[in-house]
Parts: structure tokens; C-alpha cells; sequence
């Protein structure tokens, strides 16, 4: 399917984005996902199913929630219900990054395709570094970057299963901490709109708040409730500054 | 456990983790044709998708699975804490937060004797 990008200038950016794999994000993700082998490892999930996982579901944070979900003995529709609230981002990231690197010809297939490949990392890389790809190779960049994550992932994940339950347990602990703090690091440093970093620090909060209060439903109330307060907040911010501003 | 043999935990993990997750980016896409980039849902749906991650990002904080279930709660949030001035005072470079988070945490659980 990628016969017609594999040719002249399209394949040296496909090369370029597979380069990336070589990047401090890559690194951290791949290094992120080592501590998810020694998770899933602890857990006692086979290791063919923790690489059907890496390749199918992609995302970390699902990843996450859906080994907590399968140990927690939750059933299909309860694990459905706690993967799918978590992934609701993906559609504004998907969205964003779509509307970056989408040129009139490129057909919708392609994307629906691709859009497999975007969890933070790869969409934190690909919206830093779309801006100096000629807009027609866009997409071929994204390609390369997010194809070779992937599968170079679900090998490492492969390569390292047997060996990640023998880590000292203060590697394992550290491996395990890397995910929230990457995760907190990148998000903040990546932010292009004022309404994140806001929401972030709502978000924070207000997770353990519903976790406390109605544990069942915590990720999707601290998600909308605490969401639209940040938006609400960040709107009224915005504002009142461009009103101060107005007047000046 | 005979919860992970066979075909069905295939199909648990397809329906449950990549139908649920590929759902959103299939609408991320369609979305991306018809939302603009400067309208204010757009703007509500970034806001609400960063809290749930935050959310996720301080559960795995607060109530964290295997070797660090057994860790004080001071030394979590203090390496967080630690990353996180790390982090502001190093120009916000996610490699410098992110390092000193680890290496505070790595201290304080073998000081902890793990």
C-alpha cells in the first residue's frame, strides 16, 4: 500500500521519520515500555499477548487500563467502557495532527490507517517536527516515525519479557515511575494552547478527588468535570485579558 | 490462570483495547476534516482529553501496581516534586525533569532498602 510513496523524495522521508526512533522521546517511550513488559510480566499475562497488546492497542496509558482492567477481573464491557473513556484524547490529537499533515489528495483510508500509530509520543514528536517537512511528505514522515515505533517496540517488548522480572526491584519500581513522569514532562512541554496546562493541573487533582468519591467512574468524571472547569477557567482567562487588552 | 489462555484473550484485548482505543482515532480523523483548528469545542475537547490523562498520570502516582505499591507516598510525590522544580528551572526539558524524578525516586527506595 505504500507503493507509490516508496519512491524518490517520499522514501528519504519515510527514512527520515524512521530516524526518529533514534530521539530522546523514542528513547523514553521505548525505555517506558520495558517497565510495562515488567508490569504485564509481574501480572503473569504470556508474552504473545503482551505483544498482540503493544501492536493492537498502541497507547501506553490504555495499555495500562486495560492490564488493570483484566486483572481487576473486570469483564469485556467494563474494560471497553474504562479503555475507550481513557482514549478519548486520541480524537482531538488525531484530529490536530490530522489537520497538520493532511495534504487535498490524501486519501481518507491512509489516514484511518495511520491514525493507529498516534498515541503521545509519536503525536508529541510528529507536531514538533511537521513544521520543516515539506507539507506533500508530511504524511510519509508520520509514516516512518509511527511504523517503525511500533513494531520496534512490540520486538523490544518481545526481547526483554523474559528478563524484566529478574530486575532489581528498584529498577523495576523506576521503570514503572518513568510512565506518569514522562507522561506529565512531555505533556506540559508540548502544549500548544494555553487550556492545557490548566487542564493538566485540574486533571491532577481532580483524578484522586473522584477517586475517592465515586471510584467506578473517576477517569471519565475527573476527565469531563475537571476538563470543563479548565476550559471554563482558561476561557474566562482569556477574556479578561482581552478586555484588559482592549481597553489599553 | 485459565483467564489468559486461549483464543479469548485475543479477542478481550481486540475488542476491549484496540476497537476501543482506534474507535476515537477513526473519529480523530473525520474530525480533523470537518473541526477547526481555532473553534472553542475544539478547544472544550483538548481541555477534557488532557484532564482524563492527568487523571490516569495521578492514579498511577497515588496507587501504583507492583514493586512501588510498597513504597512511602512522601517519596512518590517527592520525586515528582523534585522533577518538577528540575524541570522549571532547566527550561522546561522534559529529559531534565524526567532524569532527576527517576534518580530522587532511585535514592529514596534504596535508602528505603529495597
Amino acid at each position: 500500500m505504500d507503493d507509490g510513496q516508496t519512491t524518490g523524495s517520499g522514501r528519504t522521508w519515510f527514512v527520515a521519520g524512521m530516524r526518529g526512533i533514534f530521539s530522546l522521546p523514542a528513547m523514553m517511550l521505548m525505555l517506558s515500555f520495558v517497565g510495562f513488559c515488567a508490569f504485564t510480566a509481574q501480572a503473569g499475562i504470556p508474552v504473545e499477548q503482551v505483544v498482540f497488546m503493544v501492536g493492537a492497542v498502541w497507547a501506553l496509558p490504555a495499555n495500562v487500563i486495560l492490564v488493570s482492567s483484566i486483572l481487576g477481573g473486570a469483564n469485556l464491557l467494563a474494560a471497553f467502557i474504562a479503555v475507550t473513556l481513557s482514549s478519548i484524547r486520541l480524537m482531538p490529537m488525531v484530529a490536530a495532527l490530522v489537520a497538520e499533515i493532511r495534504t487535498e489528495k490524501t486519501p481518507t483510508w491512509l489516514l484511518l490507517f495511520l491514525s493507529h500509530f498516534v498515541a503521545i509520543t509519536a503525536w508529541v514528536f510528529a507536531m514538533e517536527r511537521v513544521h520543516a517537512v515539506p507539507r506533500e511528505h508530511r504524511v510519509t514522515f508520520f509514516a516512518g516515525f509511527g511504523i517503525t515505533l511500533v513494531v520496534v517496540n512490540m520486538v523490544l517488548v518481545a526481547a526483554v519479557y523474559r528478563y524484566v522480572s529478574e530486575f532489581p526491584p528498584i529498577v523495576a519500581g523506576c521503570l514503572f515511575f518513568l510512565t506518569p513522569v514522562y507522561f506529565l514532562g512531555s505533556i506540559w512541554s508540548s502544549a500548544r494552547h494555553p487550556v492545557i496546562y490548566v487542564a493538566l493541573v485540574i486533571g491532577l487533582v481532580a483524578g484522586p478527588f473522584f477517586y475517592w468519591l465515586a471510584p467506578q467512574f473517576d477517569i471519565l468524571l475527573a476527565g469531563v468535570g475537571g476538563g470543563t472547569l479548565a476550559w471554563l477557567v482558561e476561557r474566562q482567562w482569556r477574556k479578561h485579558g482581552r478586555s484588559v487588552h482592549d481597553s489599553v | 490462570m485459565t483467564v489468559f489462555e486461549g483464543w479469548w484473550p485475543y479477542v478481550f484485548i481486540a475488542i476491549a483495547g484496540w476497537l476501543a482505543t482506534d474507535l476515537w482515532r477513526w473519529l480523530g480523523v473525520l474530525a480533523g476534516n470537518r473541526l477547526r483548528e481555532d473553534s472553542e469545542v475544539l478547544n472544550w475537547v483538548r481541555a477534557v482529553a488532557t484532564a482524563l490523562v492527568a487523571a490516569v498520570i495521578a492514579k498511577l502516582i497515588l496507587y501504583p501496581t507492583g514493586v512501588l505499591e510498597h513504597s512511602p507516598l512522601w517519596l512518590r510525590l517527592g520525586s515528582i516534586a523534585a522533577g518538577a522544580l528540575a524541570f522549571f528551572a532547566g527550561r522546561q526539558k522534559p529529559a531534565i525533569g524526567i532524569t532527576t524524578a527517576i534518580a530522587v525516586l532511585a535514592i529514596g527506595l534504596w535508602a528505603q532498602g529495597f
